[in-house]
């Protein structure tokens, strides 16, 4: 049998996401300058110390240039032709999810996460959804209020919690690590803040719903995670965007700071929209996302399964500062028709004893392109330092590419370093295998690519890992024939 | 009272790869039969097998076979397999990370689907594979094993043995299904697949010796040399084989 690509098919087109809710905006004009900066801070009714920063951030920004060395080809963005913030109309700020806009409410149905339902189950998940940038609904958090946990919009935090805001935001990534991350510093609309207090463990998945919605909104959330001693959260991060023509910026930065004994998982499932079958629109996705191990024994992992996004840009990393801190760095990377992903992951061993795991399955298809870059950097100072790194790529087709590149710094010679790296194809024998037992050619490759990335899946929570699985299953629809 | 027809090669060309191996091959099977195929190695018995299932490589050049009443050629290898046509393989293959359970429940469905029938309940279903995998002798811990890795021989033919019985085939075809097997499990295996002999269910075996045939007694056996039937009999055929060899049977006949 003659396997042929078909790409008329593909799953752009399908993008199960793709519907424009029909919430009023208020949106500032187009472009950027000091006045809009100003602006977003005023409509936000931050303090000055913040204003002050998003300028420094912003006088920054337009000394630098937007960085080429990832294998990623895009239009270059016009920073000028983008609208910098939007947020939804609501007259107070709801006290219940009666008071929430119905058509949000509506929005977040179809995505399968209605509230409402998850309210009932409570001590599941609470959610503080965000919608374009500004927080609207906000669950559980009397709940967690109890137990100290903090977990509410990055605005809200700003007012409320100043003192720790000032304290870690831009700690780990401050405003002048890259072009992307300043920008957003200068911009940043909002986005969650979480600070678990000494030695509490938060009983519940903490989640986020992102949704870029606005047309030609930059999306630039801010994602603070405080881990205080001997604390523990498992945090969620999941994205849809609606589908649309014009490309669509997404530049984020997530921080997340672990103090002694603490652990802190964060995992993501993105499924932004890819573009079309011909590769056009799509979001630009451009994230710094870094973790640091403050204190000794402060463990950090990053799951991630990225479907999403025309172009990406991403690197969750981890500073292992502490002693015997560790990282993890768990990753399903899928692309299909045009999409770019350059993506992986930073290790960076300071302290001594740390360890790190690196897992990272990349799946391409149609006539994507995928890069695996992972920095694994031993400092002088981190005797005893140990990493492993496991780069899995799969091939589906022939007119797709994957390259993986590994940058190893070691400056210890105690040391222990090991990496490694298989490239495959689906092989043309299970795929018959699988036929010959009834799943058509599609059902096949999803299976033989669930069992791919089965290392990867395990580690997600597990109300993640079904949309994480049906997700792969909607991302790779098409890419046989 | 004459069976219905499941199986009717009419003088089948087909190649594997670019090289002709099948030349002229006829052979009709009916409900209920259980064919043997013998034949000395590298004659070109399992390309029969590939051909028919549609196996990637494995092409028909001329002639023609209808599967209960169906151009099989026509079929793509899913239609086939869900029409009843299924084939125990002599190597099958490894998947990394998929559970055997999942595996078989997948194909369970995709042949549900394609009757027009509901997706199975799982209480029904781990039923079903408890019950049949009881009688192959197979724990539940291998059903929980990723597809054939790391099986042994013996291990990968209760596999596809268990597959053959949940899927319940009309025309059931084994490559070498003896072939990795100690005596003790090609005893189970030929048990599982006599179970599933009752009288309507057709089978097609290809072996180069006696010792499967002497778990599973076939209706009818045939030489294959050449690329071609050259004799048929009755299960004596197969002693025959078995005690002269093939050689006054492959005179003439280049293979």
């Amino acid at each position: 049998m003659v396997q042929k690509p078909n790409i008329e098919d593909l799953s752009g087109d399908k993008y199960k996401y793709g519907f424009v809710s029909d919430i009023e905006v208020e949106t500032a004009p187009k472009g950027l300058n000091e006045d809009i900066i100003r602006l977003i801070s005023s409509k936000k009714d931050e303090p000055d110390w913040l204003l002050e920063r998003r300028l420094r951030a912003y006088r920054h920004w337009l000394t630098m240039v937007e960085p080429k060395w990832a294998k990623l080809t895009y239009e270059k963005l016009n920073y000028q032709d983008l609208f910098y913030y939007a947020a939804p109309k609501q007259k107070a700020k709801p006290k219940s999810l009666d008071e929430v806009n119905p058509e949000i409410l509506k929005t977040y149905d179809k995505l399968g996460i209605p509230l409402k339902e998850q309210e009932i189950l409570a001590g599941v998940v609470a959610v503080d959804a965000v919608l374009d940038s500004v927080s609207v609904a906000t669950t559980y958090r009397s709940k967690l209020k109890e137990m100290g946990i903090i977990f509410c919009s990055i605005s809200e935090a700003v007012k409320e919690h100043p003192e720790l805001v000032k304290k870690y935001l831009g700690l780990v990534v401050p405003y002048s690590d890259n072009f992307f991350a300043c920008l957003n510093s200068a911009v940043f609309t909002d986005g969650s803040f979480v600070y678990i207090p000494k030695g509490v463990k938060c009983p519940m998945e903490l989640s986020t719903y992102f949704r870029i919605n606005a047309q030609n909104t930059g999306q630039f959330e801010r994602t603070l995670i405080v881990a205080e001693e001997g604390s523990y959260v498992s945090y969620l991060e999941g994205c849809t965007a609606p589908m649309r023509d014009e490309n669509q910026l997404h530049a984020a930065i997530v921080e997340i700071v672990v103090l002694k004994d603490a652990e802190v998982k964060y995992s993501t499932v993105q499924n932004w929209y890819p573009g079309d079958s011909k590769g056009k629109g799509g979001v630009y996705n451009f994230v710094t996302k870094r973790a640091l191990c403050k204190g000794e024994n402060a463990k950090v992992s990053w799951t991630q399964v990225e479907t999403g996004s025309a172009v990406t840009w991403k690197y969750p990393s981890c500073i292992l500062a502490g002693n015997n801190s560790s990282g993890e760095f768990y990753s399903v990377a899928i692309t299909n028709n045009f999409q770019q992903a350059d993506t992986g992951t930073k290790m960076i061993h300071l302290g001594q004893n740390t360890t790190s795991r690196i897992i990272s399955k990349g799946i391409s298809a149609g006539f994507s392109n995928q890069t695996y870059r992972g920095l694994v950097k031993i400092a002088k100072g981190a005797t005893g330092a140990r990493n492993h790194s496991q780069c899995d790529s799969l091939l589906i087709g022939r007119t797709c590419g994957s390259h993986t590149v590994p940058y190893i710094e070691n400056e210890n010679k105690t040391a222990v370093l090991e990496h490694e790296a298989t490239t495959s194809k689906i092989s043309e024998e299970q795929l018959f295998y699988c036929r010959q037992r009834g799943l058509n050619e599609e059902q096949a490759t999803q299976l033989i690519v669930s069992g791919f990335c089965k290392e990867v899946m395990q580690k997600l929570p597990m109300e993640f890992a079904v949309e994480a699985a049906k997700l792969i299953n909607i991302s790779l629809e098409g890419s046989v024939g | 009272m004459t069976n219905k027809t499941i199986l009717d090669i009419k003088n089948l060309y087909a190649n594997a790869g670019d090289k002709e191996i099948i030349k002229g091959l006829n052979l009709t099977i009916n409900e209920g039969e259980v064919h043997a195929i013998m034949g000395p190695n590298g004659g070109g018995k399992s390309t029969l097998a590939n051909v028919l299932s549609g196996k990637p490589g494995y092409t028909p050049t001329s002639g023609s076979v209808t599967f209960k009443g169906k151009d099989l050629f026509s079929l793509d290898v899913e239609e086939r397999a869900n029409e009843g046509l299924f084939l125990l393989m002599q190597y099958p293959i490894e998947i990394e990370g998929v559970a055997f359970i999942t595996f078989l429940k997948h194909a369970l469905n995709a042949k549900r689907t394609y009757e027009g029938q509901k997706e199975i309940d799982m209480p029904s279903f781990m039923r079903l594979v408890r019950d049949e995998a009881n009688r192959l002798f197979i724990n539940s811990d291998m059903l929980k094993r990723a597809i054939n890795a790391g099986f042994s021989g013996g291990e990968k033919k209760k596999m596809e043995t268990l597959q053959m019985a949940i899927l319940q085939p009309t025309l059931a075809i084994l490559d070498e299904a003896d072939s990795g097997l100690d005596i003790d499990a090609l005893k189970i295996v030929s048990g599982g697949i006599n179970n599933l002999r009752d009288g309507k269910r057709a089978f097609l075996i290809i072996t180069h010796h006696q010792d499967l045939l002497e778990q599973i007694e076939p209706d009818f056996v045939h030489v294959f040399a050449g690329g071609r039937i050259v004799k048929s009999g009755d299960k004596n055929l197969a002693l025959q084989l078995e005690a002269e060899g093939y050689a006054d049977f492959i005179k003439g006949e280049k293979c």
